[in-house]
């Protein structure tokens, strides 16, 4: 009997490894090395020299690691004609980027707050279309936009793109941020106008320190989404002022002759720098900004 | 009355401020849609010129052999990228919500590929599917010498290495979206479920995955609208070749707008993109304005 | 109906992380018993529910339920039933098919899932709602769909899990009758998770009174409210709370008595537990209906609340305040002096110390 009484369950239940759950590390192990493949060959490649990258085998680690692929990349590697490296590229995308996100998020801020507190004449019409044409491809404006910024004379300027990007920011931002304040309490917002606060004032003391969570998603959004650009910095930015992306697309796409792979993946590894940076510093942060921009409407 | 006074003011003020949106969404938005919508039923060419040709253009469009390729690619990327990574992405998301080990590394790591852009991916990927250096070379010597994976060098593969390449940037915001889903169901959800016995795959199927409607919405959304703008990818990976295998139509508009002038063949088929995206967005839209009303109600 | 099943909960401990939320805890539930847990959020409640249903591991101790020991068991294995606050039922199915998804699964025959459906929506009244999703059913028409899905699972022990705590205060009283009502009819054993002490006084059998990751006192609503075992149990059951003045134990000429900022107040006839010592600071509680008018205790009315079936004066007794439950009739006027009476047997005595009952 009292045999029976020692082995009666008692205390945590044991745990096993089930089947189930080896499958679910099994899938997890073998997914994470599939998606982080391609950083660690990219890392390795422009670690070698190209002695060792033309024998093959590009998990291997590097037998003689050298820096000089990296320098190479970032000041003599031929974007075209020109053999500045891709320094010339980032500079450019710096320029490119610290006007066209503080823009966006200015306009994109201020206009979610007037449509979502203030009753305007057809703000809901407004606030509609912008949230369609949030889905519509560049394409069909690009043509006349050139034309009418070549007018305009701000072609191939680097005014010319902080404006396009402030265009185009402008549904996404619109929308994250009057999706933030329709969810603030509208007493708040009755309380400052009771307090004789006008436009503005309200906007810039009331609205503004609250929505610090949207600013810092807004900014991870922007500063991504704009450095990660291609296509609009190709057309309206200019020869003087390619960001980044075309500048590495340029050295990598366009070389005659045996390519550097150690210095196109340091090049690559280079454009990827920033955003992977804003990736692993933010953390959730960027899960909420995609979750935030995801949800629209 | 200094109070009306005070409040036309800020009547005013509202409207000020919304007035660069409302400028950008006449002009940018809707004038140059027209105008590229005009431009699509004129004879133009190198130049826009006024001759009204009705829908010529199209009509030679739809002859284009390089267009049809394009939209095919676009059919079959499309349909295979939305299923893979909606897939991949909800199976993950179920993984890591089985309270796994080290969970935020494999969030991390599953979702770091999001934050670069397509230019960084199709480098990547070019570099890695390279039959010469990459996976193929790697395999035959490893000892299958009659390996072969050139998809990205066959004019009838190569679509499928861009849903590779496409599928591993995309995976992870589908998981994040997901798993932001999977979290936001009550605890109690699951506690019932066990005590009616239900084993997990039963509750995932019958319970959870039709409680994730909205959010398989809204990645499928997200994930649709890159597949349209689809350019970037195709440029650095494989430029649209071998040939014209791998044409998208954001490409062959941009190529007979800037270097083969054909302004009425390019606009004639950025419209048709832009009747595509209606045809996909307008129902969602439709659909998620009567959820918010019914909400509501 | 269902087999009759005890349940015994013998030195169960439970932690999360470095947490301690139950500490070696003892309780035996008799078949058909009525037992209800109180006690403020954060008492351990709702783990111990949750424990005995198997949704929780313990750390320690066993779980029996019918004779069994089920501490390892799956909760499906248990003979359980389990009703939630947030009813958790499964939003894209039919009421009909909340209350049979379980069954059907389990595999049993078509024919006797439709009888249970059939019958347990009958007893709730929600058979015209079969074919209605959760969305568009109101909160109380919820909760009686997610007790019908632990109707048909016709278990022997059901457990709730503060099944009421969503609803407003109307429906909440409706259906606390509605569980009274079911469990004269199933006489199943009902373990029953509350931190509104009108719910525990109105259902249980007996009541456990938590805190502090251990029960305070186990008894009878009567016992618990008439003799509560503590200060904490004292004030935490009963509505208007229970008066507490602070003082001292005495011994005068002999006989026991309570003196506090001039005035005494004698204590024969009150039923001792323990043997204070001359001058211990206590703390003497009393039920506001406790009072009665016509003593030797001056006090001062400061304020009078009219609640309809009677009134609440609130009055001051030698600085402290106290308040007294008067019939809706009386005359009671704010500022007018009376003398009152605090019969012995009716009073409570409390260790100002350690708390405990005197």
């Amino acid at each position: 009997m009292s045999a029976l009484a020692v082995t009666q369950p008692a205390g945590m239940r044991p745990r096993r490894l089930t089947p189930a759950r080896i499958g679910v590390y099994a899938f997890l192990t073998v997914t994470a090395l599939f998606f982080l493949t391609p950083l660690y060959v990219m890392l390795v490649t422009s670690l070698k020299p190209m002695e060792e990258i033309r024998l093959g085998a590009i998990l291997a680690l590097p037998r003689a690691p050298t820096l000089e692929p990296w320098i190479k990349a970032w000041s003599a590697a031929c974007t075209g004609l020109r053999c500045d490296g891709i320094s010339v590229g980032f500079a450019n995308s710096v320029k490119i980027l610290l006007p066209s996100v503080a823009a966006s998020i200015a306009v994109g801020s201020l206009t979610g707050y007037a449509l979502s507190f203030w009753r305007v004449c057809g703000a809901g019409l407004l606030f509609g279309a912008l949230m369609i044409v949030a889905f519509v491809p560049y394409q069909i404006f690009i043509y006349p936009l050139v034309r009418v910024f070549a007018f305009a004379g701000i072609n191939n300027s680097i005014l010319g793109i902080v404006l396009i990007h402030t265009i185009f920011g402008l549904p996404t931002m619109t929308l994250l941020f009057r999706n933030y304040f329709a969810s603030l309490p509208q007493e708040l917002f009755k309380a400052a106008r009771v307090d004789g606060a006008g436009f503005f004032r309200i906007f810039w003391s009331v609205m503004l320190p609250m929505a610090t969570p949207m600013l810092i998603v807004a900014v991870i959004l922007q500063v991504t989404g704009i450095w990660n650009d291609f296509i609009l910095g190709l057309i309206f930015a200019g020869r003087e002022n390619l960001p980044m992306t075309v500048q590495l697309n340029n050295i990598v796409n366009s070389t005659q002759g045996e390519r550097a792979y150690n210095v196109d993946m340091a090049a690559t590894l280079l454009t990827a720098l920033v955003p992977l940076a804003v990736y692993f510093a933010s953390g959730r942060w960027f899960v909420r900004g995609i979750a935030a921009g995801a949800v629209k409407g | 009355m200094p109070l009306v006074r005070h409040r036309t003011a800020s009547r005013l003020a509202a409207g000020l401020a919304l007035s660069p949106a409302l400028l950008v969404l006449v002009v940018v938005y809707l004038g140059c849609t027209a105008w590229t919508v005009w431009i699509s039923l004129t004879s133009s060419r190198m130049l826009p010129n006024s001759t009204f040709v009705g829908l010529r253009q199209y009509a030679s469009l739809m002859g284009n052999e390089r267009w049809q390729v394009s939209v095919a690619n676009l059919a079959v990327f499309g349909s295979l990228f939305l299923i893979a990574s909606l897939a991949l992405g909800f199976l993950l998301a179920v993984a890591i919500d089985q309270r796994v080990r080290a969970e935020n590394t494999l969030r991390s790591i599953f979702l770091y590929p999001y934050s670069m852009s397509f230019i960084v991916t199709g480098l990547v990927w070019q570099w890695l599917l390279n039959p010469g250096f990459g996976i193929e070379k790697m395999v035959r010597d490893l000892g299958f010498p009659s390996f072969r994976f050139d998809w990205i060098v066959r004019q009838d593969m190569v679509i499928y290495t861009l849903v590779f390449a496409a599928v591993w940037h995309a995976a992870g915001l589908v998981m994040a979206i997901m798993l932001a889903g999977l979290r936001g169901i009550d605890e109690d959800i699951w506690k019932a479920a066990r005590i009616d016995g239900l084993p997990p795959w039963r509750v995932y199927l019958s319970i959870v995955i039709p409680m994730l409607g909205a959010s398989f919405a809204t990645a499928a959304v997200l994930l649709a609208t890159s597949v349209v703008r689809l350019y970037d990818l195709s440029v650095a990976m494989t430029n649209g070749g071998p040939g014209v295998a791998s044409e998208v139509p954001a490409k062959f508009v941009m190529d007979h707008l800037f270097e083969r002038g054909n302004l009425g063949l390019a606009t004639a088929a950025a419209t048709s993109m832009l009747i595509t995206v209606a045809a996909v967005v307008a129902p969602w839209l439709v659909w998620q304005s009567r959820r918010t009303r019914r909400a509501q109600a | 109906m269902g087999k009759l099943c005890d349940v015994s909960i013998r030195g169960v401990e439970i932690s999360f992380g470095a947490v301690r939320v139950l500490e070696k805890l003892d309780l035996d539930v008799a078949q058909s018993e009525f037992i209800v847990l109180l006690g403020p959020s954060g008492c351990g409640k709702s783990t111990l529910l949750n424990a005995v249903a198997g949704l929780i591991d313990v750390q320690a101790g066993q779980i029996w339920i019918g004779g069994k020991n089920v501490t390892w068991e799956e909760p499906k294995d248990r003979g359980i039933a389990m009703v939630f606050q947030s009813y958790a039922l499964y939003p894209r199915m039919t009421v009909r098919g909340n209350m049979s998804f379980g069954l059907k699964v389990a595999g049993m025959p078509k024919p006797e899932i439709e009888r249970r459906v059939k019958a347990a929506a009958a007893t709730l009244q929600i058979t015209e709602l079969l074919d209605r999703r959760p969305a568009e059913l109101s909160g109380g028409q919820r909760q009686r769909v997610a007790i019908g899905r632990a109707l048909v699972r016709d278990a022997g022990v059901y457990l709730f899990d503060e099944p009421l705590s969503n609803l407003d205060a109307q429906l909440r009283a409706e259906l606390r009758v509605e569980i009274k009502r079911l469990h004269q009819r199933l006489a199943a054993t009902m373990i029953y998770v509350t931190h509104d002490q009108i719910e525990a006084l109105t259902l249980a059998d007996r009541i456990a009174v938590m805190k502090d990751r251990v029960i305070q006192q186990l008894g009878t609503p009567n016992e618990i409210y008439r003799r509560p075992a503590n200060r904490f149990v004292a004030s935490f059951v009963g509505s208007p709370a229970m008066n507490f003045l602070p003082g001292a134990f005495a011994v005068r000429e002999g006989a026991p008595c309570f003196l506090s900022e001039g005035i005494a107040i004698p204590l024969n006839g009150y039923a001792f537990e323990a043997s204070p010592q001359d001058g211990a600071p206590v703390e003497l509680g009393i039920r506001p209906e406790h009072v009665e008018a016509g003593g030797g205790v001056p006090a001062k009315i400061e304020m009078v609340e009219p609640m309809g079936s009677d009134q609440l004066a609130w009055l001051r007794v030698g600085g402290h305040p106290l308040s007294m439950r008067l019939p809706a009739e009386a005359c009671t006027v704010a500022g007018a002096a009376m003398q009152l009476r605090l019969p012995a047997d009716k009073l409570n005595l409390f260790d100002a110390a350690t708390g405990r009952r005197l």
